[in-house]
């Protein structure tokens, strides 16, 4: 590891202003995967500013009738929060099966919200990578992708995003409270991450000195009929190979409303846009569960060995739904 | 860097700790408490698990400048007279063979017991998740769980 400073912030002002006049510095929030990516040489800041002091840390009903989470808090606790559990199960469900107990004690939600991608290639500084070294190349492409992206990638970066906690954020659409250089704003999800394109060494939208400081969850009554389900290789604590959050609202066998996002198929969390509007004034049934299903995939442009990913992500989506909509 | 903290009870100040180090090389090298084990030091195994301010922790992913104000407790303070019922009944349950992944083990089966007393299997498999074990085939391990659990709720 390349030797640096650490400094503990002392607000959130001084936090920007010293990130942003010093472009080696980065804020640190738990560790757990800054820490990590240090030792093994991927991302070499000089300075660390630790922020977990700093940014609120506590979860509180907002103004607009929904959840103000702060950027601080440790996921453990925001899957054992009452308010999280009952009002937006899907979101509790996705940070608990994420991880191990050890490490969702430590991670915040912000650094949830930032963590890097897993692919092999990224983590390996022998090998090129575009996201780590824009230019040299992407081995994954035809290397080992069995893990990667089957929608959104493009010829430069295949990667898939790897936290649980934004895909259900994703499908709630909540909304990242930021300060950054100019003051505070807001970056609503889907919108945070970004697609590869030409620059994948961008995961975000965000810009140097932009810290995290809340995420917004908006009032919506249905969502306490949500669901988070995560295929992975092993029954617990590995990342997903498909995972699906999905709220439901419906009446009389007829879906009035919902949400829907992919995890572990795209460089982003995945909101399934083309399947929600498809499902709308649908009838609640299995078979428009699939047919919206088969709308979304349409768009996959799966790799050489990811190919049943796009079965297996319909598989999981009819199945969520189903049980969300047998669900009482 | 200096790096003042509580451990075990008792504050320590350590002098000279390079920002590069992680809490538990801190805690093995400086603090003369190599219980918390170092195998993957990637957040995987769980080996390294000690309390941080009352919450179980990967200490290999824990930054030295972290722990500064903190209170950590390693597998060494979990009692201050002998052994903890959960030490005892990983001995009594044989449920240790070469012992690395065992101090991990019992901080995060202490810190479930603390919160969960009488634990369905499943919340112990589930909360032990992050705690790696290449010998024993974890079986054992549940076997003590269940026993430690048995002799603390009959206390
Ligand atoms: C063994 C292991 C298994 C894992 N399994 C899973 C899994 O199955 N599913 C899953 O979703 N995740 C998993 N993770 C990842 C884990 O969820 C992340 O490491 C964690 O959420 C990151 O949070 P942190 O606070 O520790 O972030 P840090 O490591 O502190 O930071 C991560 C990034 O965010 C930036 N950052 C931190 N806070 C802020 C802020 N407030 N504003 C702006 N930038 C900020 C940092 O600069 C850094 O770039 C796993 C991790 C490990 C080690
Ligand atoms: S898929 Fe992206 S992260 Fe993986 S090697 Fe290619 S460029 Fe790097
Ligand atoms: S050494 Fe810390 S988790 Fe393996
Ligand atoms: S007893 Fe050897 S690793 Fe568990």
């Amino acid at each position: 590891m390349r030797p640096f400073a650490y400094e503990r912030a002392t607000d959130v002002r001084s936090a920007v202003a010293t990130l942003s006049e010093r472009p080696d510095a980065v804020y640190l929030g738990g560790g757990t995967n800054l820490v990590d990516l240090m030792r093994l040489g991927v991302v070499s800041p000089e300075m660390l500013v630790d922020v977990t002091r700093v940014v609120d840390a506590t979860i509180e009903e907002s103004a607009g009738g929904g959840l103000l989470i702060g950027a601080g808090v440790r996921n453990g606790d925001l899957t054992a929060d009452p308010l999280v559990r009952g009002r937006y199960p899907v979101l509790a469900q996705a940070v608990l099966s994420g991880a191990s107990g050890q490490i969702r004690n430590m991670a915040t939600v912000g650094g949830n919200l930032l963590q890097r991608t897993r692919c092999s290639y990224f983590q390996d500084t022998s090998k090129p990578c575009n996201k780590r070294r824009p230019g040299s190349g992407c081995p994954a492409r035809e290397g080992d992708h069995r893990n990667l992206a089957i929608l959104g990638h493009s010829s430069s970066c295949v990667a898939t995003h790897p936290s649980d906690m934004a895909v259900a954020l994703a499908a709630l659409g909540a909304v990242v409270h930021v300060e950054g250089r100019h003051g505070p704003r807001t970056v609503p999800m889907p919108g945070l991450h970004r697609l590869p394109g030409d620059e994948p060494d961008r995961d975000t939208v965000l810009e140097p000195g932009d810290l995290i400081t809340a995420v917004e969850l908006p009032e919506l009554p249905f969502a306490t009929r949500s669901r988070y389900r995560k295929v992975r290789d092993r029954a617990s604590f590995a990342f997903a190979v498909v995972s699906v959050a999905a709220a439901l609202d419906v009446a009389d066998g007829v879906v009035r409303d919902c949400r829907i996002a992919l995890g572990g198929v795209a460089p982003v969390p995945w909101r399934a846009e083309l399947a929600e509007s498809a499902l709308r004034g649908a009838a609640a049934t299995a078979a428009e569960f699939g047919r919206a299903a088969d709308i979304e995939l349409a768009q996959a442009r799966p790799l050489r060995d990811n190919g049943f990913k796009v079965p297996l992500a319909r598989n999981v989506l009819v199945g969520v739904l189903t049980d969300l909509a047998e669900a009482r | 860097m200096r790096v003042t903290f509580t451990v075990n009870g008792s504050q320590q100040t350590v002098d000279d700790v390079w920002e590069g180090e992680s809490l538990l090389y801190v805690l093995r090298e400086r603090c003369g408490l190599p219980g918390s084990k170092n195998a993957c030091e990637q957040g995987e195994c769980g080996s390294c698990t000690v309390y941080l301010d009352g919450s179980p922790v990967c200490a290999c992913l824990v930054a030295a400048g972290q722990a500064e104000g903190r209170t950590v407790r390693t597998v060494e303070g979990l009692s201050d007279t002998g052994l903890d019922p959960v030490q005892e009944a990983f001995l009594d349950a044989g449920a240790v063979q070469c012992g690395f992944c065992t101090p991990g083990l019992i901080v995060q089966a202490h810190d479930l017991l603390e919160r969960v007393p009488d634990p369905e299997d499943a919340e112990i498999r589930e909360a032990l998740a992050g705690n790696l074990c290449r010998c024993t085939g974890y079986e054992k391990i549940l076997d003590a769980v269940r026993l430690a659990a048995a002799r603390r709720t009959a206390k």
